[in-house]
């Protein structure tokens, strides 16, 4: 099987700071795969770099390849077009400041579809795919930002399902959420691994055991390891793996 | 605090009262300015003044409230389209650092700061006499709304840099482009803070006298197009009390631009409230 995401000799340096180093790394289709590791380890720049997201940020500079499908994002490719494909949900919910409806609809909108019966079904085909249509079908017209935490995010996934991406990435999810809401958003994300490649950043290594097919290990840019979940937890090839997941630093 | 605390600490006490008072004589004077206006105004609001000719036995003050609208809007359509697509240009399109902005946003500070007057020299050389406008709206326009370019601007810039960059991610992620997320995304959700900018230069535009009276004139009378000269509202105020010989009039016009002012602020606020319910 080849990987959906091939991530090769990446190095990614912030002006004068590097902050990946040399990082090798495959993702495969229909699997979650998570990135875990301490704070300012590169996780999260390296799955801002999936859909180029690190374009905004200035100094930026990126060496290496990183595949989707076999091509080369950092080639010459429509950004916005590769952003459709690879979507994102952030680490804070960030409904825009408009209706439910509009939220959904932003996306598909943009990439071109007016047509109201076609917004309408796709609006209730993505709430429902983030599980959120029971609670929301009868206020589609209410202000987004009038939501729970909880409900922000799964809303700014239904957001991000409503362009059909086919890789999701998420970045630290539910580290703004409390309990019952990370827990749905965690069934949520168990359910979307089977039309989605799903590449999760999380600081919670519960929650990476709970839902991820692979993790990968971050230290201060470095990939240390990476392996099937279960493997890497129980039986950790390096010291510093073991030493993070046993709770010795970070 | 109790008393007895007071008395250990004199000097917080001391400090109290100096608050309390600081207070009160700035609603006083207040109070004390508007009670003024409205007594001394109030009782010469005849209907005279509400004719649409104007005549020196009834000095009407219609005709200038009608100059004042078309300074109003004429400024505003001229200044609000600048004001707000550079103060885009500035946010979200200049790089950070760059050497143009710095030179813009200084540029703007120092002729949001130049006295008014000196708008009204400038107007008076260049639209009246170099383009040939001769006193009328139109030059007045052209130069009051060079005159609310600056607040315009910033205004808009601050409000447009308090939307949250959570937003623009959001809306980049989806793929969306540069210019659909400006006007999609950042702009509506700026427009409290836009609008609260339209009306600071309303505000600025009916109070003005000086760079009127050099560019606009002061004839009193319905304008037949832009080309002719016409008084705003505050011109005429300005011109009664000068004359001297309509002194009342110019109270019960003072009057009228206190509850013109009322107003913008109501209905301003209105506005807001309504904008917000809406997003």
């Amino acid at each position: 099987m080849t990987a959906k995401i091939n991530i090769k000799n990446v190095n990614l340096f912030y002006t004068q700071f590097q902050a990946l180093k040399n990082v090798n790394l495959d993702i495969e289709k229909n699997e979650i795969t998570a990135f875990i590791g301490p704070s300012g380890c590169g996780k999260s720049t390296l799955l801002k770099s999936l859909n180029r997201m690190n374009d905004l940020i200035e100094g930026c500079r990126i060496e290496g390849e990183i595949l989707l499908d076999g091509q080369n994002i950092y080639g010459k490719i429509d950004v916005n077009a590769l952003r459709k494909r690879v979507g994102m949900v952030f680490q804070k919910p960030n409904p825009f400041p408009m209706s439910i409806y509009e939220n959904v609809a932003y996306g598909p909108k943009t990439h071109g579809i007016r047509s109201k019966v076609k917004l309408d079904e796709i609006v209730e085909t993505s709430l429902k795919n983030a599980a959120i249509w029971d609670e929301l079908k009868d206020r589609l017209k209410k202000n987004a930002l009038s939501l729970s935490g909880g409900q922000q995010q799964r809303l700014c996934v239904a957001r991000a399902l409503a362009v059909e991406p086919e890789v999701l990435l998420m970045d630290e999810p539910t580290s703004a959420l409390d309990p019952i809401s990370t827990a749905k958003i965690e069934d949520l994300v168990l359910e979307l691994k089977k039309k989605y490649t799903i590449v999760i950043v999380t600081h919670n290594m519960q929650q990476a055991t709970r839902i991820s097919d692979k993790t990968a290990f971050f230290l201060l840019g470095e990939m240390i390891e990476f392996n099937e979940t279960e493997t890497l937890f129980s039986i950790p090839k390096d010291k510093r793996t073991e030493d993070y997941i046993t709770g010795r630093f970070g | 605090m109790t008393l007895n605390m007071y008395l250990k600490y004199p000097f917080s006490l001391f400090l109290k009262v100096l608050v309390i008072l600081a207070t009160a004589v700035t609603c006083f004077t207040l109070l004390f300015l508007i009670g003024y206006i409205l007594l001394k105004g109030i009782p010469y609001l005849s209907l005279d003044l509400f004719s649409w000719t104007y005549n020196s036995e009834n000095v009407s003050f219609m005709p200038s409230i009608v100059n004042t609208i078309i300074m109003v809007i004429g400024a505003l359509l001229i200044s609000v389209p600048f004001g707000i697509f550079s103060a885009i240009y500035l946010v979200e399109y200049a790089k950070r650092g760059n050497k143009m902005v710095g030179v813009i946003r200084i540029t703007a500070e120092t002729l949001a700061g130049i006295p008014s007057i000196v708008y009204g020299l400038f107007g008076m050389l260049f639209f009246v006499t170099s383009l040939k406008m001769g006193y009328s709206l139109l030059a007045g326009i052209f130069t009051v709304a060079i005159m609310i370019l600056p607040l315009m601007m910033r205004t808009t810039e601050e409000a447009l840099k308090a939307v949250p960059d959570i937003f623009r991610e959001g809306s980049f992620g989806l793929g969306a482009g540069k210019l659909r997320t400006v006007f999609r995304i950042v702009l509506p959700t700026a427009i409290p803070g836009i609008l609260a900018g339209i009306i600071l230069s309303i505000g600025r535009i009916v109070g003005e006298t000086a760079a009127l009276i050099y560019t606009a004139g002061t004839v009193a009378e319905l304008p037949k197009n832009l080309l002719s000269s016409g008084r705003t509202l505050s011109v005429h105020m300005y011109a009664l009390s000068k004359e001297g010989l309509h002194t009342n009039q110019a109270y019960a016009t003072a009057v009228m631009l206190l509850g013109i002012v009322l107003l913008i602020n109501m209905l301003s606020t209105m506005m807001a409230k309504k904008i917000e319910k809406k997003s």
